[in-house]
């Protein structure tokens, strides 16, 4: 069986896998970091999206083996260590971006993905074409869209503080 | 102890409780739990909507790496049928056919998914290799895939209990006076429906982990389950005749339900069956093209119905004609949901004083349909506000006043419906005049005009609608069919330092009961919202409950908690008596402090607790120790939010494509506990009703086979194709609950799918358009423009 040598959030990981292998099965069964999820089996849905080196990756869609030496993030991987969320997972939380909570982790990875390669800022339409490749059945991306608008002003440094949802 | 701030109680937006698991990777769904030693289930399903199985050929497939052991429908000798939990009677008193749901199929397959054999094997990918190493010989039958095939004279025969392919002929309300109505009416509105059928699509497909404890002879299943304890019951009782006692069942984090995971499913048996014979835990989890076709569907109606107006467009009676799909075997509630959840809607929010329905309940070679988000609802709403829209075009009128002539006034309260409902409370015109006002409805012509300028369609299209929620009596749904009581479970448990658990039987998958119903101790018991713990989702530490669904957590739930908080507060109080050396008369209990009235004399909660277990200083020989609590609550009626929907849509000719523009909801759901989350409820709703309204549809070809089996040929709304959504509360309150609360889960979904119609009719009006059907789809639109010159080009 194909070896896979990978960090994931900042921690090596060496794992026997098989040819067929998906990056979401290694994630998920053999290194247990069951936070990114799966929501469907034709690269719709979204909720498998993590970080390879820095991109955002449906990680149904890669094969482990693809993966290989990769620097991987999860959800998992995005709070500091002291436990301080990151702006987009606090601007998910104050702006009631999330209900199920089951296609949040791939909606907050796309989100600083999207958010990053736009430092220029994005419009709500904007927001709203960049989330094509997630899916929430609970929210209405209405508040999802609020929170990336809040997030990325504080990614980009334009506040120093989350905007607050009452404001 | 701490004061609660005002903040947290009863109408703040706390932010959620469960947000901090959800957010960083940690929240418990069923497929993230590992058991120890655990095989993997893969279901083989027919590929073929209707077909004989002459045999099943296992043994190379046995023989593959990784195999623990195949089961087919013959292997599963002494298991019961899937049960049904509601039985509606004919027109002439007898019972509905309620053919044998095997939980794999025996010796036919009705849908194309029907579970034909399980493969347990050491992992997910080899049972799977395996599965497809299978032979079935399969005689394939001829199938009806529509109800209208299904009900054609000499149609193939799904069941032979059923014959027709008739479930039920079902009705409701008084012919002859409705007739006559029909007779002296100065107009009748004839208008035809199809209500689109729908795949729920929750984002986490369900799974199911079965587990057996020989030692203890103990099952456990976890399940994507919106009410554990309805599934122990009717899968311990009737499919596996597992005593209560030795039975656990666990929902953990559930990502999202909208009804599809109510019901029990055959793989929930399966594992757990197959967890027994195995001596070792069994897990499935449905890949998405599964949960397309195991899945119960929603709506998928076919309705004729006629309103007779007088000359002042006042409604005289109102008379209805449904076919309701209920797919190839009846899942868990599918009978109620066309019947008691749909046909006593009809009255809505207007003074109609007679109305017949008849409705047919159809098998067909599809998967089975049942309650998905209003369930009943949104079929009767829709049809509702259409033919309201249609009448008022027909009669000459204004959509609006039509509307307000009809209404039922707000003094009116409590009205009996001619159709079995009494609503206690509402305030029509107030919704809709505070939605016609935030919509700026009265500015519309002006945008119409400058969308026309810019070479755009732009409609307004308006809902005024109502719903039944909170469910139910258990004596009124136990006359009606039901066959278990509806009522509710909450334990208030005091803890020696005061903090607080509540065990609750409601069940949340998105809802946020954790912080919701910590409000309402934070309110009333002056604990803070962070010392509340919320524990629900498993029958080991639950005493019952009978789970989520009908926006019946809060109103039916919340009030057992508030129940059980009456006795802790009662029992405080004699505590608190015995402490300070008053009568319990004279204890005054306010959010978290026993009092003596009248003095400085009090005692908090948390020493009241402490009192309770370290029963030192205490009334032994009146009162037991401890300090918890448990309230059943069997609610009085139903409870009745309505509110006003505005859709504002624009078409673009050249493609047809709508764009909506603007959303406005002004909805009465009762008091308001957090209103974000209410606003996210309704939000939520919104997204699932314009999906129905333009993008959704569940499609089979006349063979039965699914076309829509995936997410890339079932459109789900995504983030580009909703709009900016304005929600605002109006409340009227709940008379019969002690919360006041009416339930806001299911508003959204009910409300929008007519008003977004209304308004692609309105924008499509000078094409001569009276009606068109869901969902509004580019090529439909596009067609009716490209179908000849519009009137006002003519003109
Ligand atoms: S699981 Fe749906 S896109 Fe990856
Ligand atoms: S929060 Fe449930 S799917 Fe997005």
């Amino acid at each position: 069986m194909p070896q896979v040598t990978l960090t994931v959030n900042g921690k090596s990981h060496t794992v026997e896998v098989e040819g067929r292998t998906l990056l979401v099965e290694l994630l998920r069964e053999k290194l247990r970091l069951t936070g990114t999820h799966v929501g469907c089996d034709t690269s719709q849905c979204g909720a498998c999206v993590v970080h390879v080196n820095g991109d955002s990756v449906k990680s149904c869609t890669m094969l482990a083996v693809q993966a290989d030496g990769a620097e991987v993030t999860t959800i998992e991987g995005l709070a500091a260590p002291d436990g301080t969320l990151h702006p987009m997972q606090e601007a998910f939380r104050e702006y009631h971006a999330l209900q199920c909570g089951f296609c949040t982790p791939g909606m907050v990875m796309s989100a600083i993905d999207l958010v990053k390669k736009n430092p220029q800022g994005l419009s709500e339409k904007e927001i709203r074409e960049g989330l094509e490749g997630n899916l929430c059945r609970c929210t209405g991306y209405h508040n999802i869209v609020k929170a990336i608008a809040a997030a990325q002003e504080v990614m980009h440094g334009r506040r120093s503080e989350l905007a607050s949802a009452a404001e | 102890m701490n004061v609660v701030t005002p903040f947290e109680g009863i109408g703040a937006s706390v932010k959620r409780k469960e947000d901090l698991r959800f957010l960083s990777g940690r929240g418990q769904y069923t497929d993230d739990i590992a058991r120890p030693g655990q095989a993997y289930a893969y279901i083989l399903r027919s590929p073929h909507a209707h077909a004989r199985i002459r045999g099943i050929d296992a043994a190379a497939a046995k023989a593959m790496p990784g195999v623990v052991a195949i089961f087919t429908g013959a292997d599963m000798t002494g298991v019961g049928s899937l049960p049904c939990g509601w039985q509606i009677h004919n027109k002439d008193g007898s019972p509905m056919a309620e053919p044998p749901h095997p939980v794999i199929a025996v010796d036919k397959v009705r849908h194309v998914g029907d579970p034909v054999a399980v493969v347990v094997a050491e992992s997910k990918a080899q049972a799977k290799d395996a599965a497809e190493a299978i032979n079935v010989d399969y005689e394939v039958l001829p199938a009806v895939a529509t109800m209208e095939a299904a009900l054609a004279p000499g149609a193939p025969q799904i069941h032979e209990g059923a014959p027709g392919n008739l479930c039920y002929d079902w009705h409701i309300g008084d012919k002859a006076v409705n007739d006559a109505a029909f007779a002296n009416a100065y107009k009748v509105v004839k208008f035809e429906t199809t209500n689109n059928r729908l795949v729920p699509n929750a984002m986490e497909p369900r799974a199911a982990i079965g587990d057996f404890d020989p030692a203890t002879g103990e099952y456990t299943l976890y399940t994507t389950s919106q009410n554990p304890h309805v599934i122990r019951l009717l899968m311990g009782a009737f499919v596996l005749q597992i005593p209560e006692a030795k039975l656990r069942v666990v929902a953990p984090d559930v990502g999202g339900g909208f009804g599809s995971k109510i019901f029990h499913y055959a793989e929930e048996a399966i594992v757990t069956w197959a967890a027994g014979k195995l001596h070792r835990p069994v897990k499935w989890t449905a890949e998405r093209t599964e949960s397309f076709m195991s899945d119960a569907h929603g709506r998928d109606h076919v309705t004729t119905a006629e309103l007779a107006l007088d000359k002042d467009g006042k409604f005289l009676g109102l008379r209805v004609h449904t076919l309701a799909n209920m797919g190839a075997y009846l899942s868990t509630f599918a009978p109620s949901v066309p019947t008691y959840l749909y046909a006593t809607l009809l009255a809505g929010v207007y003074t109609t004083p007679t109305i017949y329905a008849e409705v047919k309940a159809v098998f067909t070679n599809t998967v089975p349909v049942d309650a998905y988000r209003g369930a009943g609802r949104p079929e009767a709403t829709y049809l509702l506000e259409r033919l309201v829209d249609v009448a008022a075009a027909e009669m000459g009128m204004d959509r609006v006043e039509i509307r307000r002539r009809n209404f039922i006034p707000a003094d009116a309260f409590p009205y009996q419906t001619p159709v079995a409902l009494q609503y206690d409370s509402g305030n029509y015109h107030a919704t809709l005049d505070q939605a016609l006002e935030v919509a700026d409805w009265k500015g519309f012509e002006a945008r119409r005009a400058e969308a026309r300028a810019r070479g755009k369609l732009r409609g307004i299209g308006i809902s005024t609608y109502l719903e039944a929620c909170g469910i139910a009596p258990s004596a009124v749904v136990g006359s009606l069919g039901a066959r278990a009581g509806l009522y509710e479970v909450g334990t208030i448990r005091v803890h020696p330092t005061g903090s607080v658990t509540v065990l609750t039987g409601a069940h949340s998958h998105g809802q946020g009961h954790e912080t919701t119903f910590a409000q309402l101790v934070a309110d009333r018991l002056g604990v803070p919202v962070a010392q509340v713990d919320v524990v629900h989702g498993d029958t080991a530490k639950v005493p019952f409950g009978m789970g989520t669904y009908g926006s019946r957590s809060l109103a039916v739930g919340g009030s057992a908690m508030f129940k059980a908080m009456d006795k802790i507060i009662a029992k405080g109080k004699k505590i608190a008596a015995h402490l300070m050396e008053a009568s319990v008369e004279d204890i005054e209990f306010d959010r978290g402090n026993f009092r003596v009235a009248g003095t400085d004399r009090s005692k908090s909660l948390a020493e009241i607790a402490l009192a309770a277990y370290v029963p030192h200083n205490y009334p032994i020989e009146e009162l037991e120790p401890g300090l918890e609590e448990t309230a059943f609550y069997d609610p009085k009626n139903f409870t009745y939010p309505g509110g006003c929907h505005i859709a504002e849509v624009e078409i673009d000719p050249e493609t047809g494509k709508v764009e909506m523009v603007n959303f406005t909801a002004v909805d009465d759901v009762g008091r308001v506990i957090n209103p974000m989350i209410v606003e996210g409820q309704v939000h939520g709703g919104i997204a699932q009703g314009i999906g129905q309204a333009l993008l959704e549809q569940a499609v089979y070809d006349e063979n039965g086979q699914l076309l829509s089996a995936s997410m890339m040929d079932y459109t789900m709304p995504r983030a580009d194709d909703l709009p900016s959504v304005g929600v605002a509360t109006h409340a009227t309150l709940c008379t019969h609950n002690p919360l006041g609360v009416k339930g806001c889960g299911e508003v959204g979904a009910i409300g929008s799918p007519p008003a977004v119609i209304n308004a692609v009719v309105d924008a499509l009006r000078d094409y001569g358009v009276r009606h068109i059907e869901m969902p509004a789809t580019p090529a439909k639109i596009w067609s009716i423009i490209n179908a000849g010159r519009p009137k006002m080009a003519a003109e």
